[in-house]
């Protein structure tokens, strides 16, 4: 079955306030998601980047420069990836459209190409 | 780690491990850590939040997140950066966090719950502190309360708040407070501190007077939690935490029925009573019986006996008037309290009619204290409407109106009102 990544980008900071109850609630909204991909049959996989502390590695050769991630200063920082095993686009996009994600930030779908 | 089953998080899972482990780091470093132990803390239920929506929920949330806490406070100590952290997003210091596939043995660790977050409340709720500070305290350090639903719970400013928090923990620390339970010596003076301090938590969540609702249900379900802790502990159960817990319990079981969907207030005697919850009156009931082991009677077995009284009671009008009354005039006679004074007069009007019920109300001698509540004149109201006078029925309900502190109250008052003009 094709396998499609999910690029998830924050836009929106957490504010470090934020109570127990709140981010039980954040969380608890993308657990149902999982949940809810996983009922539908679905393999799901995922990892959380971390937030800070990324490398840009450019230029060949001895132009070969390497700097520290300025995500912070982008506008929509890469936060994490979902892999999910799905019949084609359509079906991710539906699985996609109520993912809380959307809430935070924006999704890029690319599918993995078949070998 | 399970990827294949679905699992849900559990209820209020989160608020009820900030307490638990704010309670155990505590203990731990001792209470001069205590910001540090509730910043770890925060730290790692924002690492939960960030890691699990990916990762899917460890086989053990509680012991994973104990486990991120501990390290993180440790991390914090070790690096003597306490005071100077002004990361805003403390979460985001360390990106991987220990195999959850270790926690488990995290349980062996975990030290008898119960004694940590009675320890951390006994610390909440120190005498040194005035009450309001207690009470605020101890919803955000043992219930997992946030700064700002606290606010919402008290109709107080957000800063209000957070002063009141720093001021009682600078307090505590001033005082060298440490963590724990009491010398037996000390036990009676510092459980009533608690006590007293639980029955405001849990009347600051039963007040109707405004608007958010949910939050203050969750109040005084906290306030609920920790009574029945302390009652049902060997080493500091006492019929006065019986008689607390049964009558939290007992007011409890009216909740369903004291406002509809709409948010219309319905006062007890226009309650639909099959709505009130049964088994939080057995419960109450059975606390009561309990309480009343010992020799003392305290306030709070009066307004438990009195709420068990309207509990048993199957309409308004065949409830027993004249053990209520019985009830309040001790409870008057210990406490003097002016809104006593007030229930006490509603229940003399339904032995000896409206008008016995006006009398008592004129009675209450302190009148400045009195003024200021303005359930007095929607009370008289009640009374001249059923004494059949219809223009001091009128002239009350309007003061009343000019009182009243919330929507539901005025939409209430107005339908009264509506009735007679």
């Amino acid at each position: 079955m094709p396998k499609f990544v999910l690029l998830l980008r924050d836009a929106g900071r957490y504010d470090p306030g934020m109570s127990p109850a709140q981010m039980q609630a954040i969380t608890g909204r993308y657990i149902a998601w999982r949940n809810k991909v996983q009922q539908n049959g679905r393999s799901i996989t995922g990892h959380k980047l971390h937030d800070k502390q990324g490398r840009v590695v450019s230029g060949a050769g001895s132009a070969t420069k390497i700097t520290d991630g300025p995500y912070a200063e982008a506008r929509e920082v890469m936060g994490g990836l979902f892999v999910i095993e799905a019949n084609g686009y359509d079906e991710v996009v539906e699985l996609t459209k109520d993912c809380p994600h959307l809430d935070f930030g924006s999704i890029e779908i690319r599918e993995v190409q078949p070998t | 780690m399970k990827t294949t089953d679905p699992i849900a998080l559990v209820d209020h899972l989160f608020r009820k491990q900030a307490g638990q482990m704010i309670a155990t780091l505590t203990r731990t470093l001792g209470s001069r850590h205590l910001t540090l132990a509730e910043d770890a803390v925060q730290d790692a239920l924002m690492t939960a939040m960030q890691q699990w929506p990916f990762r899917g929920v460890p086989e053990n949330p509680e012991a994973w997140l104990f486990q991120v806490a501990r390290n993180r406070a440790l991390d914090r100590l070790r690096h003597g950066k306490i005071a100077a952290d002004k990361e805003p997003a403390i979460a985001r210091e360390s990106p991987t966090v220990e195999s959850p596939g270790a926690a488990p043995l995290l349980r062996h660790e975990l030290p008898p719950l119960e004694d940590d977050q009675l320890g951390l409340l006994f610390l909440a709720c120190h005498p040194s502190l005035g009450p309001d500070a207690r009470v605020a305290l101890a919803l955000k350090l043992v219930g997992g309360f946030s700064v700002n639903e606290i606010a919402r719970a008290f109709l107080a400013h957000e800063s209000t708040i957070a002063q009141r928090l720093v001021r009682a923990k600078r307090a505590l620390g001033d005082e060298q407070i440490s963590f724990g339970m009491p010398e037996p010596a000390h036990l009676p003076a510092r459980l009533d501190s608690v006590l007293d301090t639980l029955y405001l938590m849990f009347n600051e969540g039963y007040a109707a007077t405004s608007g958010d609702q949910m939050i203050r249900d969750d109040v005084a379900a906290e306030a609920i939690r920790l009574a029945r802790m302390i009652a049902l502990h060997p080493a500091i159960a006492s019929p006065r935490a019986w008689a607390l817990l049964a009558l939290m319990l007992l007011h409890a079981a009216r909740f369903p029925a004291r406002v509809d969907s709409e948010g219309t207030l319905f006062l007890l005697r226009e309650q639909d009573r099959r709505q009130w919850d049964s088994a939080l009156i057995a419960e109450g009931m059975r606390a009561l019986d309990r309480a009343s082991a010992g020799d003392r009677i305290s306030a709070f077995h009066l307004e438990a006996g009195i709420a068990a009284c309207h509990a048993v009671a199957a309409s308004w009008e065949s409830t027993d008037w004249a053990r209520i009354v019985e009830l309040y005039d001790d409870l008057l006679a210990l406490t003097g309290s002016p809104v006593v004074a007030m229930n006490r007069a509603v229940a003399i009007s339904r032995i000896d009619g409206a008008l016995a019920g006006l009398a008592a109300l004129d009675a209450i001698e302190n009148r400045p204290a009195r003024d200021r509540y303005p359930l007095l004149p929607a009370i008289q109201a009640e009374l001249w409407r059923e004494a059949g006078d219809v223009d001091r029925a009128i002239e009350c309900y309007r003061a009343a109106l000019g009182l009243a502190r919330s929507a539901p109250e005025q939409r209430w008052l107005t339908s009264r009102l509506s009735l007679l003009v």
